[in-house]
């Protein structure tokens, strides 16, 4: 592989990310999946970096779900979206950063038709005005949450209390990285790096001293394709999918993954237990499984954050062999305590997959 | 007959409309971009569909260019002035010419196969494009992949950049087709025991000989034609690459592993070509190919009088529609001059 080629064809893929002034939506489904993640990039953004963010309460679903599945009309959809860039405009913010790369494809879909078709914006503007009496901005900028982290990313790095480097043998952590399909695939000039060899998560991996692995499944869907999962007789084309990705990416011993999309975490993290289950098989280390982890939890790992205060005791596979990798200090007996030390309870261990407690 | 005739390009379009010129006793500058006469068809290998050596081509056409041409190396328009029926060109080797009639015969480029960037070209080091596989022809060592090992299997991919919206073309290139299934005879004749595949969507074989070179392929060599166009390749750690396709006559969806991936690349009109259409104020269409007068009687004349336009630079054709089109531009250069 001539790894300088992939580096010609990001330079393709270059986009303009705000410096400041973001206006933060969340995803409608990353707080039950992995609850710390939104509030570790916000830790950061506002602590770490000193950036002002702000999310007004009242915001809601983009409709992306329902819009992919068929159940939510587009003019819904763009007239909801409406409604998120009214809020961002009474509260004075031009920069909208979507957490999901969901929300991230479907409001850059919205912005695209609206330049294409001005019809479709006045349309849309007299719907908002009648149903909810709000006049909107189109914004300025557009970024997902993880295009803000890739372009803190040297920031972070020098901050770093740990790196993605091997602490005793001096390596770099062998990195797989996985977009969500909605972050470019649908708009490759959106995100960091285009569709076939997207640079934003890589960039974060390569400036905290990760290196990345160009698996031959790399592309593929992680089995989060809502039609795969959400329909229940289709599930099995979900975890086959997973199932896919791990064969392909297990020869190399990769030693983490990181992701940028509300289910490719969820699916790659969980699926790796159910599979456990039905097939007795592993893919990490002495029956362990692969740790899969957000771009926020990565971040917070090399800023030094508590793991257990950035909630990676949901993951389903156990994070603690990535954490001795780094030399991560933590305390294994705080794994299950909430907020002011309130035990949250330990979950039951798996038949198969190998968990550390 | 002291009348000067300027030729743009000399590719086999301009070599053969120069011949054709110099018979009739006209005189001809040719100007030509790059070192050496010939275009794309120097650089390949043997041609369909009859196997002829392209530089025997190249050096018949070369023979009759005898006497009243003169040529101009690495030299390119700089800028183009029409006056009273004439044309001024400034040369970029400082010199200026006039002339009554131009005929452009810039030809085409070959499509940049990193555009497709699923295919991995210029990313993984065993997809190589059907140009390289010429220049390894051409250059008379064994076939090798980029771990100098003998390839086992080997998978031609029709239509790369063309027939393809994402590419921005939309139009076939016309001679892939024929120009893959002899590429593939000509691999399977120096690899005996690698297993060839070609990917195609259609296979248009529409020329005399065409059908026959793609029955021998099947018959003869035991190549196998898989219709489906490719999704994605990838490389394993060996350096092999996994090919992604839907198998459109089975219905079903096909992963397969080959030592090389050929990736056969399509005609895209040259930029440079664009930018002479510019400075003539010639049209071209939407697929950036110079736009001929009239598309069944007028097919080398454009809209500005005087030029004339002859060969790829109205888009796809073989080496035989190239040069009877440039033939066919000389009469009616010849016919134009005369009547002024």
């Amino acid at each position: 592989m001539l790894k300088e080629a992939k580096k010609a064809i990001w330079k393709n893929y270059q986009k303009e990310i705000a410096n400041d002034n973001y206006f933060y939506v969340r995803s409608c489904v990353r707080q039950n999946f992995f609850p710390g993640a939104e509030a570790t990039f916000l830790k950061i953004l506002k602590e770490e970096l000193n950036k002002d963010i702000f999310e007004e309460p009242s915001h809601t679903t983009c409709t992306g779900i329902g819009y992919h599945g068929d159940l939510v009309p587009f003019d819904t959809t763009m007239t909801v979206i409406a409604r998120q860039f009214a809020l961002m405009t009474e509260c004075g913010y031009e920069n909208i950063v979507p957490s999901c790369v969901t929300s991230f494809g479907l409001y850059s879909e919205v912005l695209e038709t609206w330049e294409h078709y001005p019809e479709q914006l006045e349309k849309t503007r007299e719907y908002l005005k009648k149903a909810t009496g709000r006049e909107f901005n189109i914004p300025k900028n557009l970024a997902h949450a993880s295009d803000i982290i890739y372009k803190f990313r040297d920031e972070i790095a020098a901050k770093a209390k740990y790196k993605l480097i091997n602490a005793i043998t001096g390596e770099p952590l062998k990195v797989v990285e996985h977009i969500g399909c909605h972050y470019s695939k649908m708009f490759p000039h959106k995100g960091v790096g285009g569709a076939e060899y997207p640079y934003v998560l890589v960039g974060m991996v390569e400036s905290w001293g990760g290196e990345v692995i160009d698996y031959p499944e790399r592309r593929h869907c992680c089995g989060f394709g809502f039609r795969q999962y959400l329909v229940q007789a289709n599930r099995g084309f979900s975890i086959s999918s997973s199932k896919k990705k791990f064969d392909s990416m297990e020869p190399y011993k990769p030693d983490m993954i990181i992701t940028n999309c509300p289910g490719c975490p969820m699916f790659l993290d969980k699926w790796q237990y159910a599979i456990a289950e039905l097939e007795g098989k592993t893919y990490g280390s002495d029956g362990m499984g692969i740790p899969v982890f957000t771009f926020e939890e990565v971040a917070g790992l090399v800023l030094g954050y508590d793991p257990w205060d950035i909630g990676l005791q949901v993951h389903q596979v156990a994070v603690e062999p990535l954490l001795d990798k780094m030399g991560i200090e933590y305390d294994p007996s705080k794994k299950y305590l909430g907020i002011n030390g309130k035990n949250l309870g330990k979950p039951e261990m798996p038949n198969v997959l190998k968990t550390c407690c | 007959m002291s009348k000067q005739i300027t030729i743009i390009g000399s590719g086999i379009a301009g070599m053969e409309a120069a011949a054709k010129f110099s018979e009739m006793g006209y005189s001809v500058i040719l100007i030509e971009k790059e070192n050496k006469m010939g275009g794309h068809v120097s650089k390949w290998h043997n041609v369909f569909p009859d196997y002829k050596p392209a530089k025997e081509i190249i050096s018949k056409l070369k023979s009759t260019l005898t006497k009243n041409i003169k040529v101009f190396y690495e030299t390119e328009i700089e800028n183009v002035v029409a006056l009273d029926g004439k044309y001024y060109l400034q040369l970029s080797n400082s010199q200026n010419i006039e002339s009554e009639v131009v005929l452009i015969t810039t030809g085409f480029e070959l499509f940049n196969a990193s555009k497709k960037e699923e295919y991995g070209f210029g990313i993984y080091e065993n997809v190589i494009t059907s140009a390289n596989l010429e220049e390894k022809f051409n250059s008379g060592r064994p076939i090798k992949t980029s771990r100098d090992a003998t390839p086992k299997r080997v998978a031609f991919i029709h239509c790369v950049g063309s027939r393809d919206e994402k590419a921005g073309n939309k139009y076939c290139s016309k001679v892939c087709c024929a120009n893959a299934v002899k590429l593939a005879i000509e691999t399977k004749q120096l690899l005996p025991d690698a297993e060839i595949y070609s990917f195609y969507m259609d296979l248009r074989m529409f020329d005399r000989y065409f059908e026959d070179l793609y029955f021998e392929a099947q018959s003869k060599y035991g190549i196998r034609f898989i219709r489906g166009r490719l999704s994605e390749a990838c490389e394993n750690p060996d350096g092999t690459i996994i090919l992604k396709a839907e198998d459109t006559l089975s219905g079903k969806p096909l992963k397969m592993t080959v030592d090389m991936a050929v990736l056969m690349v399509g005609f895209t009109s040259s930029v440079k070509t664009i930018d002479l259409a510019a400075k003539f104020g010639i049209s071209v269409d939407n697929d950036k190919f110079i736009k001929p007068l009239d598309n069944h009687l007028n097919l080398n004349i454009t809209n500005q009088p005087g030029i004339f336009v002859a060969g790829a630079c109205t888009g796809p054709k073989s080496i035989a529609e190239t040069l009877a089109d440039a033939r066919s531009a000389a009469i009616q250069v010849i016919n134009y001059l005369q009547s002024n």
